[in-house]
């Protein structure tokens, strides 16, 4: 599982030296060195890892509730309620729970997560969240044996968001997850970004996120968390089922029907810098590829 | 006044390169630059093709032949546009690496439909001059028709690129769809006579 601290990570110009400490050794044993094309991959990943930037975090964001354009969200959610706030989670379990926001940061503790978001779009950021793992909110509660699914339902108030006056997706915004995605210790519920509260436009003040997955998955502002007995149709499906499905992990090799998924551009790197090629569960395969074992991944989509 | 309408068109032409010069320069062009300079092309594009397109019907309403001859340089500027849409795509997208070019080309519809709404600008842009007028006769009105091709064409290659409908490509859409109606209308009342 990975899972480390901003302090963990090592700086950009001492990982730098490594590299090229370890490249000099390599060239002194000449064979090995003609077949450094692992560190090489390194020294790219090391890019790749570099955290994206608070503002483009914070102002370059999908969430339709608050308008269509990426630059939206910032903009009309800035006084957007989130206090009180109540989640519930009900359905196939043997006692539905309510919990206070306050309830909840006071019984989880929040720790940094620094995880790669890979929009559907093509595009992907590294975003150091706050959080901690889901399946420590849903064993609040004993689902019962009917429960396979897990369902989130986001909140609906278009007096608040006017995305929501529009029948741009069928709201509130519904997502889905398999019981034992949802247990995976990489499913994170999330209270903040670097270090701070959760800004209104990332989802505030609680969301998901589920790295390997497309960011569309990662519901925002949760009011209700239900467990099912049968696979729930996210808004996504409802608008266009054959372009996403319910699964929607990250996979280069699977094509969106209108688009290529094999590269992604990393935000912030600027008008000069080149597409990367996009790896297989957002690079989490290690963590999540057993979840799907058997499975073939092209049918679900 | 009249005189140097068309040069001042020209000038407001050129509106997209100032706004986009700008942005480079104070680095304004977000986190993903690429495709704002992309998108920023694409979308003026299509802005040209409605602005060609509204040239005869604002003829028929203001019964004021004036507008037509800013006909020819809103369509040129609509070729340059979708040049720099297209080439911005290629070279600072995808570096002229023509391999997964190619295979998009193939099996992305929307980039299918907007390359032919390109490739079927240039026959336009070729044959825009006043001689190639004369030269073509009565041809030339055909091949200009295609103008109503390459606008269905750009409203669609926006419409299945955008992941909803909402906002922006529904307007490009209805604005689209009420000036090919006027042409409708306006060859009834021709055939008429």
């Amino acid at each position: 599982m990975i899972k480390f601290k901003n302090s963990e990570i090592t700086p950009e110009n001492i990982y730098k030296k490594r590299r090229s400490f370890i490249k000099s050794v390599g060239l002194g044993a000449s064979t090995l060195a003609m077949s450094s094309i692992p560190f090489l991959n390194k020294s790219l990943a090391s890019e790749r890892d570099k955290l994206t930037s608070y503002k483009d975090i914070t102002t370059y964001n999908n969430y339709y509730e608050f308008g269509t354009s990426k630059s939206d969200p910032h903009r009309n959610s800035q006084i957007f309620k989130t206090t009180p706030w109540d989640i519930t989670i009900e359905g196939e379990v043997e006692k539905p729970i309510k919990l206070s926001m306050e309830e909840i940061s006071e019984m989880f503790i929040s720790e940094e997560r620094i995880y790669r978001l890979r929009c559907v779009e093509g595009w992907s950021m590294v975003i150091p969240w706050m959080g901690f793992s889901l399946s420590k909110l849903l064993s609040k509660v004993n689902p019962t044996n009917k429960a396979k699914f897990v369902e989130f339902e986001s909140v609906y108030d278009p007096a608040q968001m006017k995305g929501q006056r529009y029948p741009v997706l069928n709201w509130p915004y519904n997502e889905g997850l398999r019981i034992d995605e949802a247990m995976h210790p990489l499913t994170t519920v999330v209270t903040g970004l670097y270090g701070k509260k959760l800004p209104n436009q990332n989802g505030a003040p609680l969301r998901i996120f589920i790295p390997w997955k497309y960011g569309f998955k990662s519901a925002k502002a949760i009011v209700k968390i239900k467990f099912v007995e049968n696979m729930p149709t996210s808004s996504w499906m409802w608008a266009s089922p054959r372009e996403y499905g319910f699964y929607s992990n990250v996979n280069p090799n699977v094509d969106h029907p209108r688009w290529s998924q094999a590269t992604e551009r990393i935000i912030g790197e600027g008008v000069w810098a080149p597409r990367v090629k996009t790896l297989m569960f957002n690079g989490y395969g290690d963590e999540v590829a057993s979840l799907y074992s058997g499975m073939d991944l092209k049918k679900n989509f | 006044m009249r005189r140097y309408s068309k040069t001042l068109v020209f000038f407001l032409s050129l509106w997209p390169i100032y706004v986009i010069s700008y942005q480079i320069i104070f680095n304004q062009l977000g986190p993903e630059p690429v495709d704002r300079i992309i998108n920023h092309f694409g979308e003026w594009t299509l802005i040209f093709i409605l602005l060609t397109l509204s040239m005869t019907p604002l003829k028929q309403i203001t019964k004021s032949v004036e507008w037509i001859k800013f006909r020819r340089m809103l369509g040129l500027f609509t070729f340059f546009y979708a040049s720099i849409h297209m080439l911005s795509y290629v070279g600072l997208d995808y570096r002229f690496d023509f391999e997964p070019l190619i295979n998009d080309v193939l099996k992305k519809k929307f980039i299918f439909i907007g390359f032919s709404a390109w490739l079927l600008l240039i026959p336009l842009a070729v044959t825009s001059s006043e001689r190639m007028v004369r030269l073509l006769k009565q041809s030339w009105k055909k091949i200009h028709r295609l103008i109503y091709i390459i606008g269905i064409f750009g409203v669609l290659h926006y419409i299945w690129l955008s992941k909803t409908i909402f906002f922006k490509p529904l307007i490009f859409l209805i604005i689209l769809v009420i000036l090919l109606l006027f042409r409708i209308k306006i060859t009834r009342s021709a055939s008429k006579i």
